[in-house]
């Protein structure tokens, strides 16, 4: 197992040697999936926490490193810190009122919603943030600023946030924090008998979540040049967030990392066949009629379908 | 402030609060029975309403009289949906259930997205140009047919599952499914029954709005959690906090609507909606969630 | 300062019109074995609920080791060396034994190889070693009752609450799991428990708490209490407290 994936990584990351810009976008685009992914899946999979908002956290870290190196000048490098750190203060609040008031389940899948919505609409109707025509980035192709000539640089930006996040969650699985999170999952009651502060380890988990969403935020700010409330915040994009963990494997490392492979490139295809017709929307039919497959049959997602059958690794 | 424009924001929020009730009845049945929360419950009512139009548009048939139609066609999704696919894992983990609804709606919403494209449409009908006027205050002739037909749609499931066996089986199933299970029932197709009635409650409240409303695929998102607020006000798996809720809450926003700038109206939903969660635990009148 | 290792004094509580508990009070020395029974709805898993902090009482106290318990979450409680089991079992179902197992060793041994080494233990004590890989959500009904018990122990608890952990089981299996809570007790645990079946009570306890509708009717050694006439005229109706001898 540590071989192939070992192998994998060494192919990755000679790729971009050999291939097209067309080819390297998508690979940004499943890599930085993938990490978004992995940030939820901290909260949502490891924990169990059904977040359905967390488009929130990217659209607060994207709007707060954007505004500030557009107003203040400051680099994207440490704003994306800064836009992070927002979004896990937004985190904390939401899990604070969800995890305080007893919220569980669908409950907090709409309270999750709510808040994102909350902020959309905010952010749709305040002229700081530029209402709905939202914020347009200059293109300076400063490496300072965030923002690079060469695609290739974004790829391995983009595949940097991947492994890191997805270290992050190797060392939680590894450790006590992990075996809490996923006692938690399973049965709330049980785990505080035994000694779990369950209230503190939700809180950890949405406030790691959310802070790397939003750091996730400022690599979508600086790689597509423009924020607009409906795409930052929208439930479309909380969608493509979760889907990849769920249809991979929720709870599991590899799982947001899969179901990236899979999806980005199925949503790619699927939006460039579709629109072309001008269906456009029509690749999130396909990720609802994926949910509703994954659920009926293979609730714990693809990667562990995978691991039984091909007998890797025990634990 | 103006009291006529009080008093008619009263009477426009009351009548309309019938079609409020009525979506909301479906979803908290859905809920009492079944334990299920659809998420796709306002992209069901949307599908009613583009089932309305499709009637007017195509058949010349009037929402007033269509609304059985899509009624009935919503009843069979509704039964579809519970038969095919959430009777499979109604024993499965929550989140389970959570998901597969939401997948649900996604598909309903986008499909009509497809089918319809995103601009906002509304339904003629020769009702909504009739006014009648007491006074200083008009009542909307559309609105009191729509509050009527809702009411007595209402009375009748009131009296299906008060009276009826098949009524019966579903409050006992809702009770106690294994009890009910124990004693006969066939559980799974009460509960088919359960959400097909569900659905065409929302599907008839759509209809009877569609000439009411301009609408769109994306206000299923918009209804579905208008249906949330009433029902968590009124008590999961209440039908009279349903019911209640309904017209509270749209006696609410159409007061709210006097008093306040419309582009706000969605930001005091979704708060709303915030706060009720916070404050609720069992609603006005319901019993405890899941 | 009292030598009791567990107190409650004066506990009470009440949902909505119902008064669940009234004026509970009775001591637990270090080392015992107290059984709490009474007829059903009594309120015993309420008096659980309230000593392990999953209920706040409306008045009284709970003491432990000279600590009042009261608005301690669970969790905290816990920490304190109380440990309890439900009575409708509640393993992890995704997890396997020795991760079920595991979740309670690593409250006192936060790394993870100490605390599985810990699990592995215990599980051997409670003789679930065969299933140790096993989901626990595949597991019988006896199985389930010793992976609660294992994994209330892994959190090396100084009182052990019990809440019908024979419900449900054979005889044997029962003979079998009384003598694992024997062996717990010889090794230094209290033991608390909520038991129906009268002959096992009987023989574990070193001292007997009965409760009848919310409140305490008798206490002491099991002879004294079988006999007491509130015990029986609780059990089974005042028709029998003076019932002519067969």
């Amino acid at each position: 197992m540590r071989v192939a994936c070992a192998l994998a990584l060494a192919a990755l990351l000679v790729l971009p040697l050999f291939l097209s810009s067309y080819a390297v976008t998508l690979f940004i685009f499943i890599f930085f999936y993938a990490y978004l992914g992995q940030a939820w899946n901290i909260v949502g999979g490891y924990a169990g926490q059904l977040s359905a908002g967390h488009a929130a956290f990217v659209g607060v870290g994207a709007y707060a490193s954007a505004m500030l190196s557009m107003h203040a000048g400051l680099t994207p490098w440490i704003g994306m810190f800064i836009g992070g750190a927002l979004s896990a203060c937004l985190g904390v609040v939401i899990g604070y009122l969800g995890f305080r008031f007893g919220l569980r389940g669908f409950y907090f899948v709409l309270l999750t919603v709510a808040f994102a919505e909350i902020c959309r609409i905010v952010a749709l109707n305040t002229e700081a943030t530029g209402g709905a025509q939202g914020l347009y980035i200059m293109f300076t192709g400063n490496p300072r600023q965030f923002q690079f000539q060469d695609n290739r640089v974004y790829y391995y930006v983009a595949l940097g946030l991947m492994l890191g996040a997805t270290g992050i969650a190797a060392w939680i699985e590894r450790h006590r924090f992990g075996a809490y999170l996923s006692a938690i999952r399973d049965d709330e009651a049980a785990a505080e008998a035994l000694g779990v502060d369950t209230f503190r380890y939700k809180m950890l988990a949405m406030t790691i979540s959310s802070f790397l969403t939003g750091v996730g935020g400022t690599f979508y700010a600086f790689y597509l040049f423009s924020l607009q409330p409906n795409a930052v915040f929208g439930i479309p994009l909380s969608v493509e967030i979760i889907i990849r963990p769920i249809v991979g494997g929720a709870g599991t490392l590899l799982g947001p990392i899969l179901g990236s492979f899979i999806l980005s490139p199925l949503a790619e295809v699927s939006r460039a066949y579709f629109q072309a017709g001008g269906w456009s929307g029509a690749h999130l039919i396909m990720y609802g009629g994926l949910l509703i497959a994954v659920v009926l049959f293979l609730p714990q997602g693809a990667y562990p379908f995978i691991a039984r059958h091909l007998r890797l690794g025990q634990r | 402030m103006d009291p006529t424009l009080v008093v008619q924001g009263l009477l426009n929020g009351f009548l309309f609060g019938g079609v409020y009730s009525l979506m909301a009845v479906g979803l908290t049945l859905i809920f009492g029975v079944m334990r299920v929360v659809n998420f796709a419950h306002g992209d069901m009512m949307v599908w009613g309403m583009y089932l309305a139009w499709l009637a007017s548009t195509r058949l010349g048939v009037d929402p007033y009289l269509g609304f059985l139609g899509c009624a009935a066609a919503l009843f069979a999704l509704g039964f579809a949906t519970q038969r095919v696919l959430v009777n499979r894992i109604i024993d499965a983990p929550h989140e389970m259930q959570i998901l597969l609804m939401l997948g649900v709606a996604l598909v309903l919403e986008n499909a009509a997205l497809v089918a319809f494209g995103p601009d906002p449409v509304r339904v003629r009908s020769p009702l909504t140009a009739v006014t009648v006027w007491l006074g200083p205050i008009f009542v909307d002739v559309a609105r009191l047919v729509t509050f009527g037909v809702a009411i007595v749609l209402t009375l009748a499931l009131y009296l299906f599952l008060t009276k009826t066996d098949l009524g019966r089986s579903m409050r006992a199933a809702a009770d106690n499914s294994y009890g009910a299970l124990v004693i006969g029932t066939d559980v799974r197709r009460v509960y088919a029954v359960a959400f097909g009635i569900g659905a065409a409650c929302v599907g008839a409240a759509g209809a009877l709005v569609s000439p009411i409303l301009p609408f769109s695929p994306s206000g299923g998102l918009t209804a579905s959690v208008a249906a949330f607020n009433i029902v968590i006000i009124g008590g999961m798996g209440s039908l009279v906090g349903a019911f209640v809720g309904g017209l509270l809450v749209s006696v609410a926003e159409s007061l709210g609507a006097v008093f306040l700038a419309p582009s706000l109206k969605e930001l005091v939903s979704f708060s709303l909606l915030v706060l009720i969660l916070l404050l609720r635990p069992a609603g006005l009148f319901g019993k405890s969630a899941a | 300062m009292s030598a009791a290792l567990l107190a409650l004094r004066g506990l009470s509580k009440r949902f909505g019109g119902l008064q669940a508990i009234r004026d509970l009070s009775f001591d637990m020395a270090p080392g015992e074995v107290l059984g709490l029974i009474g007829p059903n709805g009594a309120g015993k898993t309420t008096a659980f609920n309230l000593i392990s902090g999953f209920l706040v009482p409306d008045e009284g106290d709970v003491v432990f080791d000279d600590r009042s318990l009261v608005g301690l979450k669970p969790h905290a409680v816990c920490q304190v060396g109380l440990a309890r089991t439900f009575q409708i079992v509640r393993p992890f179902p995704r997890l396997s034994v020795l991760d079920n197992v595991k979740i309670g060793a690593l409250g006192r041994r936060p790394a993870m190889a100490a605390a599985r080494e810990h699990a592995r233990a215990v599980i051997a004590r409670v003789g679930l070693e065969s299933k140790m890989h096993a989901a626990a959500g595949a597991l019988t009904l006896p199985e389930r009752k010793r992976l609660e018990l294992a994994r209330a122990l892994a959190t090396e608890p100084r009182l052990l609450l019990l809440d019908e952990v024979m419900a449900g089981l054979n005889p044997t299996e029962i003979v079998a799991i009384l003598g694992l809570i024997e062996g717990i007790n010889r090794s230094g645990v209290s033991i608390l428990l909520i038991e129906h079946n009268m002959r096992a009570v009987m023989s574990l306890s070193h001292r007997i708490v009965v409760i009848s509708f919310g409140e305490k009717i008798a206490e002491g050694p099991p002879a004294a209490v079988a006999n007491h006439p509130k015990v029986v005229e609780a059990y089974l109706g005042d028709a029998y407290v003076h019932a002519p001898q067969a």
